[in-house]
Parts: structure tokens; sequence; C-alpha cells
């Protein structure tokens, strides 16, 4: 079963709907035995960084213990950013500090929010990504992006480069929406589960 | 290389009325058209970057969105997937996410309650919020342009470029430009209007109403500076698949998904 990490950030039903028309037994939960139960664990999250604040409140430890028991790990949008030291967005509340790096917002040469269909660059060996091209259209909605560090396995340019997809070991993360980014995004999500 | 420009969206609308597609002449004549779950994976399938489901006739009817027929079009669609009309409520608005949506669009409610937009921004994220606009200014300057409520029938005496902005700053995450004017009569988007609105606000802003042909959709991107265009009759009765229209945008310059 896939735990699909639900704290109140936002709509979990596209996510689930997709892992459904994989083939995926997913359930979105705020109950740390479920999670505890779960062989993999997605976290989605939309809108500004402090709704991680009720993660960290209610769901810190029971995600991060999972992560640490090597359960594959996918963070999407918020969710991925979480995965990093913060956000200038919310400076009060941290992230996970599982990889190094604080989100930002774009810069001024661009438009902001970054809504739409952009391209991934994608570098090689990444396990999430296989398959997936350099040049694929994925879906992003979102006004902060986290930076280009060692474990990025994938790169949009939107003002300048930012990590569009990361990667170590058991933890994922994405910046654009997998649920909405159609045989690209599926592609990615069948990966996952097939972990 | 991946280019640096974001692509600029093509998104089909399915005009619902009692779970059919129809397709009317500036808000009238309503024309059926077919089965929405059918024609919004068939749109999404031909290239479609996006599907956008109006209940034309809910706020005129006082009818609610029909959940089931979001539910069952949502069922299998893969790209981002809106919804509007008949959404009055926080409560109306989570429904429609709950059956699948990814996008709620407002109108009459939000001009009603301009709360109502922060409501939902708060619980769902901006994202989720598209604040539909009709506008209508005949041959008259684009400061005149009005916002219309009701399928067009009410005026409200508000100013649309007002509006957008108010929406906005109130945390609409698009913008979904009508012009009242031009729905319906392919003669093209009213693109002075969306090139005023888009570029008073840092929201995408989807240009709607007079679709016709390629060039019309060439000329919102260029003159008109959408971030993305919607049609539907030119869609649904196969006068233009999605593949053809945006191969001649592409060839035009403009940035496009493009899986083929």
């Amino acid at each position: 079963m896939i735990a699909i990490v639900d704290y109140g950030a936002g709509n979990i039903s596209s996510v689930k709907k997709a892992l459904e028309h994989l083939g995926a037994d997913a359930q979105g939960t705020s109950d740390p035995a479920v999670i505890a139960a779960a062989e993999k664990i997605i976290m989605p999250g939309v809108g500004h960084f402090s709704r991680c604040q009720l993660l960290n409140e209610q769901l810190r430890i029971p995600v991060l213990s999972a992560i640490k028991s090597r359960k594959p790990f996918l963070g999407i949008c918020v969710g991925m950013q979480w995965l990093f030291d913060g956000s200038t967005e919310a400076p009060g509340t941290p992230g996970a500090a599982l990889f190094s790096g604080e989100c930002s917002r774009f810069p001024a040469s661009v438009k902001s929010p970054h809504v739409g269909w952009n391209q991934l660059e994608v570098r090689p060996g990444s396990l999430l990504l296989k398959g997936v091209n350099s040049g694929a259209f994925v879906y992003y909605t979102h006004s902060y992006r986290a930076p280009v560090i060692d474990e990025t396995t994938a790169c949009t340019n939107y003002g300048d480069a930012f990590s569009a997809a990361v990667e170590r070991g058991n933890i994922f993360g994405v910046q654009f929406h997998p649920e909405k980014s159609a045989e690209a995004g599926l592609k990615i999500l069948e990966n996952f589960c097939a972990l | 290389m991946p280019s640096e420009r974001l692509a600029k969206r093509i998104i089909a609308c399915l005009d619902v009325d009692a779970g059919r597609v129809v397709k009317g002449v500036q808000f009238q004549q309503l024309r059926y058209a077919g089965d929405p779950a059918e024609l919004a994976l068939a749109h999404a399938s031909a290239g479609a970057d996006e599907i956008v489901l109006l209940d034309i006739t809910a706020t005129a009817e006082a009818r609610k969105t029909l959940v089931e027929t979001v539910r069952r079009a949502a069922k299998d669609l893969f790209v981002p997937f809106t919804v509007g009309g008949g959404v009055r409520t926080l409560e109306d608005a989570a429904r429609i996410f709950d059956a699948g949506a990814d996008k709620v669009s407002i109108n009459s409610a939000a001009l009603a309650n301009p709360a109502l937009i922060a409501e939902i921004a708060g619980r769902f994220g901006s994202q989720a919020v598209s604040v539909a606009i009709d506008a209508r200014r005949g041959a008259e300057p684009v400061e005149t342009a009005e916002v219309f409520v009701s399928g067009g029938r009410t005026a409200t005496g508000k100013k649309a470029l007002q509006w957008a902005r108010e929406a906005e700053e109130r945390g609409a995450g698009e913008i979904l430009l009508t012009s009242m004017d031009r729905d319906g009569t392919g003669a093209g988007f009213d693109c002075e209007l969306t090139s005023a609105i888009a570029s008073s606000v840092l929201i995408p802003v989807i240009a709607s109403g007079g679709a016709g042909n390629a060039q019309h959709f060439v000329e919102v991107f260029s003159a008109g500076r959408a971030d993305a265009a919607l049609a539907a009759s030119i869609f649904h009765f196969g006068t233009h698949a999605v593949a053809d229209l945006k191969q001649t945008l592409l060839r035009a310059g403009i940035p496009m998904r493009w899986s083929c």
C-alpha cells in the first residue's frame, strides 16, 4: 500500500486517482500508524511553505522514520521543497534537511507563478525518471523553487535553472505534478510504484 | 537543449448543460455536441494541455454542478482539469475537488462574495482558484470593458481590469477572461482586452471567446499576451484537431507542448 500523506494542504484526490489508474493500492492518510504500515509514501503539497508547519507538528517524526527505514518516499511540489533545509517563503518553518539548500522565489525577470507545461533536462542514472527523455514536458504551478544540487536528476529553466527532480537512495522529489503531466507524469509514477 | 520558454497552453472547454456538452453562440442557441467524459479524454489524447468543464446553465437555473459528471470526466484524465459553474461556497469547491478537479473556476459567486476567492485559496491553494471574468465593451476602449454575470445576462457595473487586479490580490491563481463580444462568433479573440488584463496582473491569463481559426491563436499569444487560450466548438466539431493547431502555432514560433 502507498500512503499519500494528507496534512490538510490541498487536494490529494488527483494523486490517488493516478496511482489507482496504474493499479496501485493507495490511501490518503494523516494517521502515523498507516504511514508506518505503508510500503511507500507520497507526500503532495500545494500553496504556501508555511503549511509544512502542520506537517512538522503532526507528522514529521513518522514521515522521517519511514524515510529512515528506507521506504521509497516521493515528495511532490511543496512536498519536495520540504525535503530541503527550508524556504524563504516561510523562514520560520524548517524543512526536513535531507537535501541541502534553501528554496527561493523566481527572479523578477520572469512572471511568477510559473504555471503550465515546461521541459525537463534529464541527467542520466535516475531511477524515477527512467524512460523519460530530456525535452519532455511536465506541468508546473509554483512560485518558489529548489536550487540545483548534486542530487538533482532533472532541471527546468525558467528565469534560471532549478531542480525539477531530486533523488538519493530511497528519497525522491519532483517540483512538477506528475499526476497532471500526461504520459510523462504517469511514467514517473509507474517507476515509483515499481521501486 | 530544452527551451527556456514556458509553453503556451491550448485549453479545450466543455460547456455542459444537464450532463451534455453543448456550445452556444453568444450564450444562446445551445447545440448538442457530446458526452463530457468522452470528449475530455478525446481532447487530452489529441494534445489539449488542459480541460475546462463549465456548467453554463448552473447560475441561471440555480443548479449545482453535476459532481458525478466531474467524477466521470476526471477518472482517466491526467492533465489539469478545471470545473466551473455553480461553485458558490467553499463546500461546493471541496466537493468538486473531491470528484477529481484540480481547479475551480468561480464567476458570479466571486463577484457576490469576493472573500470566497481567499477562502478557497486558503484551503486548496491559489493554483486551485481560477476567477472567470465575462467582459463586454462593444466598440469602446478596453478600460470601459464591463463585467457581466449570469451567463452574460446581468451587468455588474464593475470594470474588467479593476476586477482582475482585485481577484489577483484576493488570491486567484489564474484569470479566465471571456470576451462576450466575441464569444461564439469565430471572429478572433479580443487581443486588445486580453493584453490589457495580462499586463495588469502577474497571474496567468486565459483568453476565451472568438476562436475561429489557428491564426486567432497566434494573435492572442503574441499581440494578446495570453498565457493560455481556450476554445470549445472548434474542437468539438472537428474543425481543427488540436495537433494541427499546435503545429501551426509552433511554425509561427509560439512555444507549445509537443510530444509527438
